[in-house]
């Protein structure tokens, strides 16, 4: 009995070696075939001769989860006749597989802005028909032409919103620099232990690489070392790295400076019984900006009802119905008069954009860079 | 209790190590548990900050159309994988079990390869099997998909429980029911199903509730609206955690430990029975 379960483990050992190998030959084809398929294929193309308002069937949207009422994707699909069901991811790299592997039934995806030129490059995502976006006339110059989409040809801004500071001034008073000295610079010594930066490579890198007077998407070694150490001097007076819950770790009290994602604070200080003693600001030697884009897959089943939606988004009224839902920032100029006061005020205010709209970049994809953020992050926190 | 001749208990000092040990662990375990249930009452957005107990949570759950959505889906989808895999999960251990033939072996491993390969490794498998499927056949990713992806797992941890059971009963029964001129199907359904129905009720619910956690290979098979609610809640950590999340957690935490509790004591229940 022994002799022969040894032998069949053996056996198994054997086949599952086997099957495994197997399975990865199958899947490299597989991935392989695909690209070449995206590459060549459909990926660039327009999709052609859609007309303003016409469907081609029923709307399948990929998108964030909480992103948009789900009524008003109703009221979408009740306008023109058709039905709207929306399947929801968490990340974009979850995204990415799905779309690439093609047959997706995707109609309309919400990529975040290096996510695109991801997505472009690959082939992933057709040009747009703007001839069936008349609405795209809404989008605000600030938005125009984006690094990730030089030509805007791809993709439409779907949502966005800033990195920056968050300050509670019950704390901190009103009399500080607007600047990232605030966590970087001496300022930051009164403070020890009660400021919290994000615990991400690209943000607080970035961050520091706007305070010495960079580029945050930089692929310079001695800048980035530069930001490492900026970071790396940071950290002594930190209350912790911290990306999740940053926004509650300032309205509770634990600490008084923060940096934050703008909607996330926003939508949190609103919460508390006195959302103005909280003041979120870009430094002014810029921070990022992120957009979250519309766009449609290769494949996508249905373009010309891809192209109705991302239109019937961009009306003045559709925009501001989104953004009062979800309270993130709009990129349609034409939104901004209806959307409700204080997300307008927030959205809108000088103090809020210290430097001005040229102070803030979008994160992009900067190949294989990246492991050099990664590692420059590893190195700061030490 | 029936306690080994050999072995003697561990005595003094060193029995109360080996207790405050256990009691850490069980603490380990079970503490972040407790306090995700204890959060899930608070009345403060934020959580971790206690802001005085209510359900509105819940309540809220109750009233959240899309969570609602996710969680008949990923009933549907439980109900439906658990019982395909039921069937083809207890034939298979049979076959393998009580039958020698050609490829046995190839087909043994083959039934532990799901258990073993990694989620997500399952999760892209399925991803481009399904998408060059489509291609052939023309289906859309939905229901259909995530339902096959989680029959193709929960059928080796089915087949694994039943065999389990399979192995610990007497060949010889069926053989004497067929000696006393029973078919094979009145040999089946009269001695042998009643035997390793505990293990097949275990397995039926191990499925359900792998089915109704699965988060990694059906975010990757999902399409069509088809969120599952684990897979829907995944994506509201983008917006911050509020104490819905517990709430939801705890009605899944709840769910499932009743699921296992089931199955264990289906198990212990039939199993202490002589057969």
């Amino acid at each position: 009995m022994p002799t022969t379960s040894r032998n069949l483990g053996r056996h198994r050992a054997r086949w599952l070696l086997l099957l495994a190998v197997l399975a990865l030959l199958a899947s490299a084809c597989g991935s392989d075939d695909d690209n070449g398929d995206a590459g060549g294929g459909n990926g660039g193309e327009t999709a052609s001769g859609c007309e303003v308002g016409e469907t081609d069937g029923d709307l399948a949207l990929y998108n964030w989860a909480e992103y948009i009422d789900p009524e008003h994707l109703d009221a979408f699909a009740a306008e023109f006749g058709i039905s709207a069901t929306m399947t929801t991811y968490e990340s974009n790299e979850t995204m990415l597989p799905t779309i690439t592997a093609g047959n997706a039934g995707y109609d309309v995806i919400v990529p975040s802005d290096y996510m695109v030129g991801i997505m472009i490059d690959g082939g992933f995502i057709q040009k747009l028909d703007f001839d069936a976006i008349p609405n795209a006339s809404n989008l605000s110059d600030d938005f125009r032409n984006p690094s990730y989409d030089p030509t805007q040809e791809y993709s439409l801004p779907y949502q966005w919103g800033y990195t920056g500071l968050a300050v509670n001034t019950a704390e901190v008073g009103t009399d500080f620099p607007r600047s990232w000295d605030v966590v970087f610079g001496d300022f930051a010594n009164d403070y020890a232990g009660k400021i919290t930066l994000l615990n991400d490579p690209r943000e607080t890198l970035g961050a520091a690489l706007k305070a010495l007077g960079y580029s945050l998407n930089t692929t310079d070694q001695d800048e980035l070392n530069q930001a490492r150490d900026l970071v790396g001097a940071a950290k002594g007076n930190l209350l912790a790295f911290n990306t999740d819950s940053s926004d509650e770790l300032l309205t509770s009290g634990e600490s008084v400076i923060a940096h934050v994602y703008s909607g996330d604070a926003f939508t949190q200080f609103l919460e508390t019984d006195d959302p103005s003693q909280y003041v979120f600001f870009v430094p002014e030697e810029g921070g990022t900006r992120w957009v979250d884009n519309m766009a449609i897959p290769f494949d996508a089943p249905h373009p010309c009802t891809a192209h109705t939606f991302i239109n019937w988004l961009y009306d003045a009224d559709q925009g501001a119905a989104l953004s009062n839902w979800n309270y993130y920032g709009t990129p349609n100029k034409a939104s901004i008069d209806l959307l409700d006061e204080e997300l307008n005020e927030f959205l809108t205010s000088p103090d809020v954009l210290v430097g001005g709209p040229d102070s803030v970049e979008s994160i992009a994809d900067t190949g294989d860079f990246e492991t050099n953020y990664a590692d420059a992050f590893t190195e700061a926190k030490g | 209790m029936s306690t080994s001749a050999g072995i003697t208990e561990p005595r003094g000092w060193f029995r109360r190590v080996l207790q405050a040990n256990a009691w850490l662990v069980y603490a380990f375990f079970y503490l972040p548990i407790v306090l995700l249930v204890i959060y899930s009452f608070s009345d403060n957005r934020n959580v971790g900050v206690w802001g005085g107990a209510t359900l509105d949570w819940y309540r809220e759950f109750a009233n959240d159309e899309p969570i609602k959505t996710a969680l008949g889906n990923s009933l549907k989808i439980a109900a439906a994988s658990t019982t395909v895999s039921v069937v083809l999960g207890t034939m298979a251990a049979l076959a393998l079990e009580r039958y020698k033939f050609r490829g046995r072996g190839f087909f043994d491993a083959l039934l532990y390869l799901p258990v073993i390969i990694p989620d997500v490794t399952m999760a892209v498998m399925m991803l481009l099997f399904f998408a060059e499927a489509a291609k052939i056949l023309g289906f859309s990713r939905g229901f259909s998909t995530i339902t096959l992806s989680h029959i193709a797992f929960s059928i080796s941890f089915v087949s694994i429980v039943v065999r389990a059971r399979l192995a610990g009963t007497d060949e010889k029964l069926e053989e004497a029911a067929m000696d006393l001129y029973a078919s094979r199907w009145q040999a089946f359904r009269y001695v042998t199903l009643p035997t390793i129905m505990p293990g097949v009720l275990g397995g039926g619910l191990l499925a359900l509730t792998l089915s109704l956690d699965d988060v990694v290979i059906t975010q990757f098979v999902t399409g069509g609206g088809w969120n599952t609610l684990p897979v829907y809640v995944f994506g509201l950590i983008r917006k911050g955690v509020t104490p819905l999340i517990n709430a939801v957690s705890v009605v899944m935490l709840v769910a499932s430990t009743v699921l296992v509790g089931l199955s264990l004591l289906a198990q212990r229940i039939r199993g202490g029975e002589p057969v």
